[in-house]
């Protein structure tokens, strides 16, 4: 069958657009790669009832193809749809450090999603480190998991911009607030300008190094910290592989849109976190709002509330950048590809080579070949050539078995 | 040297090192064309009898040379098997591999109880092959990278907008970044060398895609592993799709699988019916391979001339312009002989290829 | 609750866990090595992103731990 809509990531933007469709009468897939629907948001919570919407779980979509006015959606098997919204979130974005590829170094949304996912607590004594809000919920879910927090360390320092976009939407501000008043009473300290610079260990972590950081992040006064976890996250990246391969456009590190969520591409819609990282609010806003926008017009208050949402999210961008101090906490020996093994010296030495763009790093060096293809050290490898992170073109946005990919040898598409 | 390719960068070692001062010019960089999209190959297996199988293998020879000089490109001689799926192709193949034998190619014919001596993992029910030793694969990036850094050539990254021209000389060329004045002007553009509206060339790109599987730790394949088909395709003609299983590992750990040849022009997109055509190749070889992951593919375009033979020396119609070009797939083996020959003709040595059946001036 | 097992030892899990919190909650944080440096290897991005926690569950190899639900009666490897 050929559905009016797919929407691949059963996320908060992904339910929402699943089931506004559906209710309008629109033949929807909904498709996710876990087991369960949700996402990184909504592990765990209560989610909406989706009536009418044909849910396809465990279904990780390794391409979409578009062939005439139909999209093409590879899985273990192939969906077809007329319209397309991809919603499928993000990812933590990472920096390297040394030691960070230690068991017991856990990115924070991983951390999150052991406990509100999984029930299962990341550790004993855990430092949770990186910058971004989303610390601060990451820090509360472990104390409420019984996990002992030993630190809250935030790269940034507090911003005027931050203050002034938080008085501007009332409900953030009291969420921040409730969880500040939860690590002051479980005497967290939650120290700004401070950061992890080196996680130590055998076989697991057993401390970490923790120095203070100058506006720039430049370390200085160090000081050791036991621990046997350490949560760390500095932001997250969309994970906008299929709307890549599609050819929609994209700025920064996210795709674009329009007032009704169209990318570049006709027929492709995209909401939530691959449209630029705003958190599951403004995802909800969206998905909602894609499916409005498809069938009628977008209603003026999910607009507003957009455009509010996504202007907090452009002050949180600007409030909690990476700044490129993050790399004098490098050694030679620092791993900045986990998977391949590509040490800081292998990278200079590609770079004396004549590399001096991401690409031509890769091709000599191998940092992002492996695995996970440059996911967790995309941001690093494109700062250290000196560029700026881009969406990277995965023809593969999942791994696929040989076995699998040869059920795509046949001559026509339908 | 306009390109710095894996073409470009040996020609700037070879001429460096014959006295030459050479700048090279390239808009994206070493390796960033077709030498960063292939899989290294350095082959006298498919090549008939003639002047690219006496290149291919004067360029084998200077490999070796070269990994000795200057090396940290990965050289394994690892050899290459092609294997014949009936008793009537190992027959064809036979004769091939004799025709070879008299050009001076090392080949030996493998009995299908003695091919699992070479490949563990080969499928059942081949009927045999021929070995080649002489193979041998280099990491092409590398090679291009660290063959231009020992040249002491200096690298200019920006576009080649036209050859200057004096009457019927070539003076330099003009970039986005100024004129380069020079004494002589070497065309290793690769897929871009035929489009100089000065000195146009017929060279044209010929798609191929490569399937990158997951990293293995003992990957399961330790030669060139190929189809009797592939040589055919390799000198076909055909306009259309044509795919024979090529399969080899990487020292990284992945195994490379190809070969497909598409004429689309310079498109580079992906096409998932070609990659699940070389997949079921691959598993057709390699049955162990079946649930093994596919983590990447990229597609990369050979520069094919009309014969398929490079196009090696002086320009017919302008003065001190000398074209290394139109390897089509096998640059990154003949790119030390190629640079070899252009070096002696600029600088009037002897050669140790004879030169005239890739000169420039051959086409109508 | 469920049980499967891990090279030699039996690991219990809730119902609906991944294999690889179910390892890590039985203190089990790294199952397998690099490749090149031999370094250990478990959860890390723990949503599917980063593949460090591959492993090799009912004979199917590179199975992804975080996204991998445990079943009765799994074999897991490294």
């Amino acid at each position: 069958m050929i559905y009016d809509l797919a929407v691949v990531g059963a996320g908060p933007a992904g339910l929402t657009a699943a089931r506004v469709a559906a209710r309008r009468g629109l033949s929807v897939a909904l498709l996710d790669a876990y087991a369960k629907t949700g996402g990184q948001f909504l592990r765990g919570a209560a989610q909406p009832r989706l009536t009418g919407v044909d849910v396809r779980l465990g279904r990780r979509v390794w391409a979409v193809e578009k062939s005439q006015e139909r999209f093409e959606i590879h899985a273990s098997e192939t969906t077809t749809a007329t319209t397309l919204l991809v919603a499928t979130g993000a990812h933590d974005r990472v920096i390297p450090f040394p030691g960070w590829d230690l068991p017991g170094v856990l990115t924070a949304g991983g951390a999150q999603a052991l406990v509100k996912g999984e029930r299962v607590k990341p550790g004993e004594e855990v430092v949770v480190a990186g910058t971004g809000p989303f610390l601060l919920p990451v820090a509360v879910t472990l104390l409420d998991a019984g996990v002992r927090v030993k630190e809250v360390l935030e790269a940034n320092r507090p911003s005027p911009r931050m203050a002034a976009a938080l008085a501007r939407v009332p409900s953030k501000a009291a969420e921040a607030l409730g969880y500040a008043r939860r690590l002051a009473e479980a005497r967290v300290p939650y120290r700004t300008g401070h950061a992890v610079v080196a996680a130590h260990g055998e076989d697991s972590v057993e401390g970490v190094t923790v120095a203070k950081l100058t506006r720039d992040w430049k370390p200085y006064a160090w000081r050791t910290v036991d621990c046997d976890t350490l949560a760390v996250g500095y932001g997250f990246t969309p994970q906008a592989d299929l709307l890549v391969q599609l050819g929609c456009r994209t700025e920064g590190d996210h795709v674009t849109v329009d007032d009704h969520q169209r990318t570049s591409v006709d027929g492709v819609l995209a909401a939530g976190e691959v449209t630029g990282v705003a958190g599951a609010a403004a995802a909800v806003v969206e998905g909602a709002l894609a499916v409005h926008a498809l069938i009628g017009a977008p209603p003026p208050r999910l607009l507003a509330e957009r455009a509010r949402l996504r202007r907090f999210a452009r002050a949180l961008e600007l409030s909690y950048p990476v700044r490129d101090g993050w790399q004098h906490w490098l050694t030679p020996g620092t791993l900045v590809c986990r998977c391949e093994e590509v040490t800081v010296s292998a990278l200079e030495e590609a770079r004396d080579l004549g590399a001096d763009d991401p690409r031509t790093v890769k091709l000599l060096a191998r940092p992002g070949m492996g695995w996970c293809q440059g996911r967790m050290c995309g941001h690093a490898v494109a700062r250290l050539t000196g560029h700026d992170p881009a969406p990277q073109k995965r023809p593969f946005a999942q791994p696929i078995t040989l076995a699998d990919l040869t059920l795509h040898d046949r001559e026509d598409s339908t | 040297m306009v390109g710095a390719g894996i073409v470009g960068a040996s020609c700037a070692y070879f001429l460096t090192r014959a006295g030459v001062r050479v700048t090279v010019v390239d808009r994206g960089g070493v390796a960033s064309g077709t030498t960063g999209a292939g899989e290294g190959n350095i082959l006298v297996s498919d090549k008939e009898p003639g002047p690219e199988l006496d290149l291919a293998l004067r360029s084998n020879a200077l490999w070796r040379d070269l990994d000795e000089q200057c090396g940290g490109f990965e050289w394994e001689p690892k050899g290459g098997l092609v294997v014949a799926e009936t008793p009537e192709v190992l027959d064809a193949l036979t004769a091939f591999a004799g025709g070879q034998r008299a050009g001076g190619v090392a080949a030996a014919r493998v009995a299908p109880g003695d091919l699992r001596d070479f490949e563990p993992h080969l499928a059942d029910g081949l009927a045999g092959g021929v070995h080649y030793p002489q193979d041998a694969q280099v990491q092409p990036m590398l090679a291009a990278a660290r063959l231009l850094r020992a040249s002491g050539a200096r690298l200019v990254r920006t576009a080649v907008e036209r050859f200057l021209v004096t009457g019927d000389r070539v003076t330099g060329v003009r970039t986005g970044e100024g004129d380069l004045r020079a004494d002589a002007v070497v065309n290793a553009a690769g897929t871009w060398a035929g489009g100089f509206a000065q000195a146009p060339l017929p060279i044209r790109p010929r798609k191929g895609f490569i399937l990158v599987t997951q990293p293995f730790a003992d990957p399961p394949v330790r030669h060139k592993v190929y189809t009797a088909a592939y040589v055919t395709n390799v000198a076909s003609d055909a306009e259309g799709l044509e795919t024979s299983g090529v399969i080899e590992s990487t020292r990284a750990g992945t195994v490379l699988i190809g070969a497909s040849r598409q004429r689309v022009g310079h498109d580079t997109s992906i096409d998932y019916r070609v990659l699940a055509k070389l997949a079921r190749q691959a598993i057709g070889l390699f049955p162990v391979l079946a649930d093994r992951q596919v983590i990447r593919a990229y597609a990369g375009l050979r520069p094919y001339s009309p014969d398929h033979l490079p196009v090696i020396g002086p320009d017919h119609r302008l003065e001190n312009l000398f074209h290394a070009c139109g390897h089509e797939g096998a640059g990154i083996g003949l790119a030390p002989a190629t640079a070899e020959m252009i070096t002696a003709q600029i600088t009037g040595a002897g050669p140790s290829v004879e030169p005239s059946p890739f000169a420039p001036g051959r086409f109508p | 609750m469920i049980e499967f097992r891990f090279q030699d030892r039996v690991i219990t899990a809730e119902e609906g866990q991944s294999i690889g919190a179910a390892l890590h909650a039985a203190g089990i944080r790294s199952w397998r090595t690099t490749r090149f440096g031999d370094r250990p290897r478990g959860l890390f991005c723990a949503i599917g992103a980063c593949f460090d926690c591959l492993l090799t569950v009912n004979g199917r190899p590179d199975q992804r731990a975080c996204q991998t639900v445990a079943r009765p009666g799994d074999e897991v490897t490294a």
